[in-house]
């Protein structure tokens, strides 16, 4: 998995709320058998104003001017700030595999969908849950002045702004122990294997219906 | 002993180890694969060289992508050729590998969230998991069933386990009589309406009371289907005798020398009298009416008889935002009567209601009607070849022939637009999907997402009415 230790970057703010993963990767984009590529799509309909279509070239395509990662002052966003309810709806991951194409390392936002919260740990992307306040606070300096930058340094769980003010955040310790040292989760399970077929094996007295069922 | 609530005892069950920072691993008694979500973990697999833990926990089918016309030619006629390119390595790696699957032309294809209960695959106590976040369907068996990343899917192909964290319990308890023409859909709308898109986030939702309990089990799955749209990963029904009776006779169910064991253990499936949830919801029955979606999201829902809002009435500015833009991108006035909607299409079908009761409700309201002029095409797609060959045995295919409606081969259709079923830009859509969300059904398409009953009667008028009014 990829690391995450510290990270420094332009942020942009994404103004509004219940951001589902559809408009984060629309469907037509999930028949991709792959994990990269999906950064040209991301936000395809807020993006472009044209239909997007799967293995096209976005280059000449017509740009949505009103959009936020469309304006030149946001151009290398890597923080993208949210409002509340990020990522809910559809499970695909596809959603933080597009964002983390785009260049998007973490993304602020009030609270998130848990699947999609869940699914950014698994690529390397670090998203952030703040206050109401906070977020509102960080909207309007991000609005008010040109080539703002966040950092966020996962180690000691704080957001700091330009004006050094620092904003401290939650998360889990297993999945900060992994992000941190870029750990593959099934290696780290497989060291439980022993334990894992003990539990299958009394599961399978208990409920024997469970085994050899499907085949 | 302290009183245990029905999650507790599934998410207990299935403890392999609590870890000291929190974390835990579950174990993992059933998991569903498509065409969508799975392809990159198989891939994981490969590249590391690992192999599934259990063959005989899966079970695969294509769904979202397959045409719903005519297809007895075979994956390779599939004409989208990134579709063919997805159901062809479903196939290829099923066989690799050894899981079995149900092919696009096998009668038992369909929906994965209509399979797998139709199997026997989901039964009440076990663990179910799928790459595809409306799996909080199968939690209507009392089974602890939710959506997976494909990096999960890709974990519990290698590892038969997740590495979870326990979720909080809440309690929607929706008590009294449903009123005639009201179905589960309209419950399960009118609790997103009451609780939020993100109202259950963090929870694993229990569905009771009396309403709930006199709901059958495709009601339930229709209900526990759309916990996630009201943010919850986890929706679950207690186990009761409608529950067990379900299972009898299905092919992966347990076999009779099993049977009495599994019966007496699914009993258990219930939450103890004096659990405690972290959150209560109380609903009464006879407060729900049939609910049609207006906005882009599933909360954005309103009794047929309602208006539109307006958002100047709306006192939070954020929502009051979210409410303009809503009714921008659905062509609609505040105020405007939800009656008023003219309707392009319809779609009967989606992991929410495409079962038999769903067709036989949809099939009584067009009985002897036709499909309005004004309506470009209104499709009903029977979620699995089994429910499809059941529809026709009842003769309810002809019937919506008649009406002139589509009669079409198992899949996820319109739900998603990931196939030849979609809408165009602008157009106003009747759906018993489960997802309003802008561009879901189609570049531009305005969705609104109803009952079956609901959505047949939209059909004949050409747009909404109440559907009571038809039944008289």
């Amino acid at each position: 998995m990829k690391q995450f230790t510290q990270h420094t970057g332009i942020a942009a703010p994404l103004d509004r709320a219940n951001v589902d993963t559809d408009m984060i990767i629309p469907k037509q984009f999930l028949k991709s058998i792959k994990r990269a590529g999906f950064g040209p799509n991301l936000f395809d309909e807020l993006r472009y104003l044209d239909e997007g279509q799967p293995d096209q070239d976005c280059a000449g395509r017509p740009l949505n001017p009103d959009f936020v990662l469309n304006q030149p002052r946001y151009d290398g966003t890597s923080v993208l700030l949210a409002r509340e309810n990020f990522g809910c709806g559809s499970s695909r991951e596809h959603a933080p595999w597009a964002l983390d194409d785009f260049g998007i390392r973490v993304v602020i936002a009030p609270s998130f969908a848990d699947i999609f919260y869940n699914n950014c740990f698994k690529n390397g992307l670090l998203p952030i849950v703040l206050s109401d306040v906070q977020v509102d606070q960080l909207f309007k300096e991000v609005e008010a002045t040109e080539g703002y930058q966040l950092t966020v340094d996962l180690e000691r769980q704080v957001v700091v702004a330009p004006s050094g003010e620092t904003f401290a955040f939650e998360v889990d310790n297993f999945r900060k122990h992994c992000l941190l040292n870029g750990l593959d989760d099934i290696g780290l399970t497989l060291q439980h294997a022993d334990e894992i077929k003990a539990y299958e094996a009394r599961r399978r007295q208990k409920a024997p219906w469970l085994f050899d069922a499907i085949k | 002993m302290a009183a245990k609530t029905l999650y507790d005892k599934l998410w207990d069950a299935h403890l392999v180890r609590q870890n000291e920072d929190g974390s835990a691993l579950i174990y993992i008694d059933r998991q569903i694969l498509h065409e969508v979500t799975s392809p990159q973990a198989f891939e994981g697999l490969r590249l590391a060289g690992r192999k599934p833990w259990r063959i005989d926990a899966n079970l695969a089918t294509p769904d979202h992508n397959v045409p719903t016309t005519e297809r007895s030619a075979g994956v390779d006629e599939i004409v989208d050729p990134v579709s063919r390119i997805q159901v062809k390595t479903l196939d290829a790696n099923c066989d690799e590998f050894g899981i079995v699957e149900f092919k696009m032309n096998d009668h038992r294809q369909g929906i994965v969230h209509v399979v797998g209960p139709e199997q026997g695959m989901t039964l009440p106590g076990t663990t179910v998991v799928c790459g595809d976040s409306h799996t909080s369907t199968h939690g209507a068996f009392g089974a602890l069933a939710h959506g997976i990343g494909t990096s999960e899917v890709e974990h519990v192909l290698a590892t038969q386990c997740l590495i979870a964290k326990k979720m909080k319990n809440m309690l929607v308890r929706v008590d009294g009589e449903l009123g005639a023409g009201v179905t589960a859909k309209d419950v399960v709308l009118h609790i997103i309406g009451v609780i939020g898109t993100a109202g259950g986030t963090g929870y694993a939702i229990e569905f009771g009371g009396s309403a709930i309990r006199s709901i059958s089990m495709e009601g339930r799955m229709t209900i526990c289907n759309m916990a996630i749209e009201a943010g919850a990963r986890v929706g679950l029904v207690a186990v009761d005798d409608t529950t067990i009776e379900y299972f009898h006779g299905r092919p992966f169910s347990p076999q009779a020398d099993q049977w009495d064991a599994a019966a007496a253990a699914w009993k258990t499936l219930v939450s103890d009298d004096d659990a405690t949830f972290d959150a209560v919801v109380e609903i009464k029955a006879e407060d729900i009416q049939p609910q049609v979606t207006w906005g882009t999201s599933p909360e954005m829902v309103a009794s047929v008889s309602a208006r539109v809002p307006n958002p100047a009435n709306e006192a939070d500015a954020g929502k009051a935002d979210g409410i303009r833009r809503a009714l921008q991108y659905m062509g609609l006035e505040a105020e405007q009567k939800i009656t008023d909607i003219q309707l392009d299409r319809v779609f009967i079908g989606s992991c929410t209601n495409s079962r038999i009761e769903d067709l036989r409700a949809a099939a009584e309201v067009v009985k002897g009607r036709k499909v309005a002029a004004t309506i470009k095409q209104a499709l009903v797609v029977p979620g699995s070849g089994l429910v499809k060959a059941q529809a026709e045995a009842e003769g309810l295919d002809k019937i919506f022939i008649e009406a002139g409606l589509e009669w079409r081969e198992p899949g996820c259709s319109m739900c998603l637009a990931m196939n030849p079923d979609k809408l165009g830009q602008g157009e106003h859509c009747a759906s018993t999907s489960n997802r309003n969300f802008e561009g879901r059904q189609g570049f531009g398409g305005r969705t609104h997402l109803v009952s079956p009953a609901m959505a047949a009667a939209a059909a004949v008028t050409g747009h909404f009415i109440d559907v009571r009014e038809l039944m008289q």
